[in-house]
């Protein structure tokens, strides 16, 4: 098997390059570094190809090792495309961001940060039960479980209160702030430009 | 049999209609169920009891994994499933009384409790290990649902969960146990593997088949809540009356007493089995008679005297002599009759009087007499009380363990005073029961008590009438359980016959010691519980012992902890150390590989390919190319220096030999090029650096180090290669079977047309993917017809500075566009004046339609020569970009009448026809069809059928590209149009003034081009 050294040491070059470039916070950068990733990997596919040769147009009178190896060329073909179609799903994605937060950046997790701060207590885990003597009135009862909660009638939820909620520096009715929590609510329009409009 | 288990299944999945139409009295049909099959298993009755002793079924399921549903219904099963399927029966028609019209969601909890029933019935009749071991987990699955049944309740969630934990542990324990057992006797058949059982035991594989054994029983014993896993079932008390009567009273904590019952014949003569059965059972038998009478709620009570009898029946059920097997079965039968009936007594007075407390309950006999005296006959046939079922039972099995004494161990002496004490306490919270909920208390005000429906109190009513009849007339029990106690029957010569070593069930066996026994238990019993305030005062000093739940607690807690712990050191929510830590590895492990293997280069490694010597002058250019790209620190640079390595690369194909992927990387590098100018207009137009100084030597070191490992992985792996590449056929295929010339494009439609075709549903994907994270609502294919725009409307600039160049310049093009001019594209006339060019759109009008002319060339050529649908779609696409830039928005959407969305749906349509219709022809999917006709203009043509699937790759190609262009061009500008039209203070002012530079001048790119003309 014969192994061509300058396609290899630009695949090299070009895998070092991306790699730096995507542990870079900027979004743009991650991008690019994930097209030279893409443009090094076709060179290593089609390294594996052999020495250059004919183009791969069938001729009777060509033996099969002459050509250029149609496989690894037909792989690349498929990679050159599906990076295309990657490289502008990020761009929407970049835009979006930009559109959305204003930068162009990574940002830590904040939620993923949060998880080592979990309370040690989990109401559902530890909170302590009342004694029940009875499982009367049964708790699926249709009209209103109201009276059978697991909640201390004290600590009303605030939809029920039908206060207000303060979001940013707005104040809107605790109403609509609980309907907006929920997926799908009509009480929320996202503009164009994403947010409530 | 498996009819049976199929009517249950079938039944249980329509139950929820049923109860749609006829609310809760639905309950009796589904008990239908279970009685119809309680019939059919008393017709079985003479087959199983024939010389062949069972009645098998199997049927193959996974024959690679040697699994089949085998069933077996052998006189253990046989009795079980009198239990089971008998029970269940009764226990559904108390359901159509105990829950009232107006609950919900009955129609579900119906189901799982009819198939559970079922699920138990399979239990029983398994014979295969690992089919048994698919119900066993399936029961612990409806019995979390059947806990959970109140999911309001946090009491009924965190009970059915902690049911859930322990059960599930220890069917994992057990799965591992099954799968050495079924591996050393090289059978999964429970039949086959208790055959063999003595060779297994004392054969070469006895240690694995004891660690087998051992957690097969840890499986059992979690079932059956042993200690010390006994907390669980008190905890499941939260669960509705019925499902405790049924799932922790009759059938599944069961499970676990069948599985030790199953296995006894086989393993119960080695000493781990003696010491965990007898050990565990006895300890579970006294914790649990003792923790019954502490308790005040009468649930409760009963509650821990099944973990207190399930303790005893374990031992009789494992002590493995004729006498226990015939006393066990006996003692379960016994045990499901009187158990239920207190049950569903209970579930009764908790409906009636609202509570189950002890200290509320008073005078409820007096209110329903015949309540107290169902309860009552349970209540004495569970304390051993002569006459009933109770009494006769125990009586074989005190007679069991008496002769299990004889032989004079001390061990064995030690386990029957066990037994004794543990039915003392069985007859004092028997009593404790029975005054608890019926008994007028002084000083307590009496009960409210409603009047028991006769339809309610039926099914408690026929359990106990069933304890009289089995008390009074054991002789039919008694031959159903002797074929299964003849299994342990020894066949010394001396022995005598089976029955002679089992003895019989019967109410009189003479004085003997048993009986003495009982008369001293239920004079202790007596006694403790005419003492009871002593009792509860001698109670209350022992301090509480160690408390199994409130280890399961500590347990899960520590386990949440660690968990948390481990994640919050793991989890940092940095993309930069992620991607550090895996990209470290990535290289780390390989290099190490490597150079630990310590293998020689290959030889034939060369820096100049004889047929290509242009190369390397070509890879310098592109590895300048991604190294200034690395450095540029504007935006459009780094994106150009990209590019410059992308063409780079097209010519390192080219000079490879491979025209069609050169064809395609500069195509798609174009339009790739404009899919970013269209993107990032909007953003600044500086590239800073954010990562600190520290972090960039990691990451230098990290990329280089990535990129030579790639260098000598890539050259070991292909130095590694033995075999002749696999595409040396590919030319010869190619021509033959494709019938192309093209070998390149004939593998992707042809030889690998499914690869090409999942990426083709990529593409479809990513493309709608951009569309939605750009339109955000909808695929945005319904866009204003340019009819309706006004002229010279579209990218006006209307923040211009008066005075200004830009003022200036903006008048001169406004008054060289203000002449009279013939429209060269559709709606050229819809862009402000500014933004128009000619050049452009003169040039458009005359390269728009060869180049979709091409694009079409290509795609039909592509079978022969390079191109092909890939390449023909990216040139078509690019047409369109030209279109898109000349004349903004309006003209795209004149260009191209159908939307994006239907364009990618067609083409992934026309790809998948090409592949389905061969296979309606009797042919494969996706295979070719070479069609040769003679057509009067064209003369001979040969019409290859993957031809179409081009086609379809050509159209989802333009899907593609048109969604790149209507999102990131098109719906952008629109974005911006309304940012400049609306007031400025609602711009946002918050980001950095450079972005809002940048956004002034650059617009529509046609516009700029403008500009500068002007």
């Amino acid at each position: 098997m014969s192994i061509n050294l300058t396609l290899l040491t630009v695949m090299g070059a070009l895998y070092a390059c991306g790699i730096y470039l995507i542990l870079e916070r900027s979004l743009t950068r991650v991008l690019l570094g994930l097209m030279l990733l893409a443009n090094a990997t076709n060179l290593l596919i089609l390294a594996t190809g052999g020495y250059a040769g004919l183009a791969p147009l069938y001729n009777k009178d060509t033996a099969a090792q002459e050509y250029s190896d149609p496989l690894p060329q037909a792989l690349i073909l498929t990679s050159i495309v599906i990076s295309f179609a990657v490289t502008a799903f990020m761009l929407g994605i970049i835009y979006r961001t930009w559109v959305l937060a204003r930068q162009d950046e990574i940002q830590d997790d904040v939620e993923d940060l949060r998880v080592a701060e979990t309370p040690r207590f989990d109401a559902e885990d530890d909170a302590p039960i009342p004694a029940e003597t009875s499982e009367f009135p049964l708790t699926m009862l249709g009209s209103d479980g109201g009276a059978v909660s697991d909640h201390p009638p004290t600590a009303e939820r605030p939809e029920a209160s039908g206060g207000f909620v303060t979001v940013g520096a707005k104040e809107i009715p605790a109403a609509d702030a609980a309907a907006e929590e929920q997926p799908g609510s009509q009480n929320v329009t996202p503009g164009p430009e994403g947010g409530v409009k | 049999m498996i009819t049976v288990l199929a009517v249950h299944f079938a039944v249980a999945a329509v139950a929820p209609f049923l109860f749609r139409a006829w609310g809760r009295n639905a309950f009796y049909a589904l008990a239908a169920v279970p009685a119809a099959s309680f019939a059919w298993l008393l017709f079985q009755h003479g087959a199983v009891y024939s010389d062949a002793g069972a009645v098998s079924q199997v049927f193959p399921w996974i024959p690679g994994l040697d699994l089949e549903f085998a069933f077996r219904l052998d006189p253990l099963a046989w009795v079980m499933s009198l239990l089971i399927l008998g029970v269940g029966a009764l226990v559904l028609v108390y359901c159509a009384r105990y829950f009232s019209p107006e609950d919900r969601d009955l129609g579900g909890f119906a189901a799982q409790f009819l198939a559970f029933a079922g699920v138990m019935f399979g239990l029983v009749i398994a014979d295969d290990l690992l089919l048994m071991f698919i119900f066993w987990e399936l029961t612990t699955i409806l019995s979390y649902l059947l806990i959970g049944f109140a999911r309001t309740r946090l009491a009924a969630r965190r009970s059915a969960l902690q049911a859930l934990m322990v059960t599930t542990a220890g069917g994992l324990a057990m799965l591992v146990g099954l799968i050495m057992l079924g591996q050393s006797a090289g059978t999964y058949r429970i039949s086959a593997v208790l055959a063999q059982a003595p060779t297994l035991v004392s054969g070469p594989s006895g240690a694995t088949v004891a660690a087998a054994v051992v957690l097969i029983l840890t499986g059992a014993i979690s079932k059956s809540a042993l200690v010390p896993f006994h907390f669980w079932l008190p905890g499941a008390m939260a669960a509705p009356t019925p499902v405790s009567a049924y799932l922790h009273a009759a059938a599944m904590v069961k499970a676990g007493i069948y599985l030790v019952a199953r296995l006894a014949p086989g393993f119960s003569d080695t000493t781990y089995w003696q010491i965990i059965v007898l050990g565990l059972g006895l300890a579970t038998m006294l914790v649990g008679g003792y923790r019954a009478l502490r308790q005040t709620d009468i649930k409760l009570i009963l509650a821990y005297g099944t973990v207190s009898q399930l303790g005893f029946l374990t031992m009789v059920a494992g002590l493995g002599t004729p006498d226990a097997a015939l006393a066990g079965l006996a003692m379960l039968l016994a045990h499901g009759l009187f158990k239920a009936t207190l049950f569903l007594v209970v579930g009764i007075i908790d409906q009636q009087a609202g509570t189950r407390d002890v200290r509320q309950l008073s005078g409820v006999f007096r209110s329903s007499r015949a309540l107290g005296i169902v309860a009552g006959i349970g209540a004495a046939s569970m304390a051993g009380v002569p006459l009933l079922a109770g009494f006769v039972a125990k009586e074989s099995v005190l007679e069991a363990f008496v002769h299990h004494a004889s032989d004079g161990e001390a061990w064995s002496m030690v386990v029957l005073v066990g037994i004794v004490i543990g039915s003392i306490l069985t007859f004092a919270y028997s009593a404790r029961f029975m005054w608890g909920a019926f008994a007028v208390k002084p000083g307590i005000e009496r009960t409210t008590f409603k009047a028991v429906k006769p339809s309610f109190l039926a099914a408690p009513a026929l359990l106990s009438l069933l304890s009289i009849v089995y008390g009074l007339w054991p002789a039919p029990v008694d031959a159903w359980v002797q074929p299964y106690a003849a299994l342990f029957a020894s066949t010394a010569s001396d022995a005598g016959t089976p029955a002679e070593q089992a003895g019989h069930l019967a109410l009189w066996h003479g004085f003997t010691a048993s009986l003495g026994l009982t008369a001293l238990t239920f004079a202790l019993g007596l006694a403790m519980y005419f003492g009871r305030t002593l009792v509860a005062r001698a109670q209350s000093r022992v301090p509480s012992w160690i408390d199994g739940d409130r280890i399961y607690q500590l347990t899960i807690g520590a386990l949440d902890d660690t968990a948390v712990w481990i994640t919050g050191r793991t989890q940092r929510g940095s993309l930069y150390f992620y991607l550090a830590v895996i990209l470290t590895v990535a290289f780390v492990l390989p290099l190490t590989a490597m150079l630990m293997a310590g293998k020689p280069l290959p030889a034939n490694l060369y820096f100049i390919d004889p047929y290509s010597p242009l190369q390397p002058v070509v890879g310098a250019g592109v590895v300048i190319g991604a190294l200034a790209a690395v450095k540029a620190n504007k935006r459009f640079l780094a994106v150009l220096m990209v590019s410059v390595t992308g063409y780079g690369i097209a010519l390192m194909f080219a000079l490879q030999g491979a025209p069609d992927l050169a064809l395609t990387q500069v195509l798609v590098e174009t339009i790739i090029l404009v899919a970013f100018v269209l993107a990032m207009r909007s953003l600044p137009a500086e590239l800073r650096d954010r990562t600190g100084g520290k972090y960039r030597v990691v990451r230098v070191i990290i990329g280089a180090a990535f990129g030579i490992t790639m260098v000598f992985a890539a050259i070991h792996a292909m130095g590694a290669r033995v075999a002749a590449p696999v595409s040396l056929e590919f030319p010869r295929l190619a021509y033959e079977g494709g019938g192309g010339l093209n070998i390149v494009n004939v593998t992707l439609v042809d030889i690998r047309a499914w690869d090409t075709f999942g990426e083709i549903s990529v593409l479809a994907l990513a493309a709608t993917g951009v569309a939605s994270l750009i339109f955000v609502r909808g695929r945005g294919d319904r866009s204003r017809v340019p009819d309706t725009i006004a002229e010279g409307s579209v990218g006006r600039q209307v923040a211009v500075e008066p005075g200004s160049r830009d003022a200036a310049a903006l008048a001169i093009s406004r008054k060289f566009a203000a002449s009279a001019r013939d429209a060269w594209i559709v709606a050229g006339r819809t862009l402000a004046p500014e933004r128009r060019s000619i050049i452009f759109e003169v040039v458009t009008r005359l390269i728009f339609h060869s180049l979709i002319i091409f694009s079409l060339y290509l795609l039909l050529a592509g079978h022969n020569l390079p191109g092909g649908g890939f390449a023909g779609g990216l040139t078509a696409g690019l047409a369109l970009a030209i279109r898109y830039l000349a004349g903004g928005r309006f003209e795209l959407r004149e260009a191209t009448p159908v939307g994006a969305g239907t364009l990618l749906g067609i083409g992934l349509a026309t790809a998948a026809a090409s592949g389905v219709v061969p296979l309606l022809l009797g042919g494969q999917v996706l295979q070719t069809a070479i069609i040769e006709l003679w057509l009067p203009v064209f003369g001979d043509i040969k019409f290859v059928t993957s031809t179409i699937f081009d086609i379809g790759v050509y159209i989802v190609v333009i899907g593609l590209v048109l969604d790149v262009l209507r999102s990131l061009g098109s719906e952008i500008d629109e974005h911006f149009e309304e940012q400049r039209t609306a007031p400025a203070e609602d711009l946002p002012t918050d980001h950095d003034p450079a972005a809002a530079r940048v956004q002034e001048p650059v617009g529509v790119p046609a516009g700029a081009a403008a500009t500068d003309q002007g």
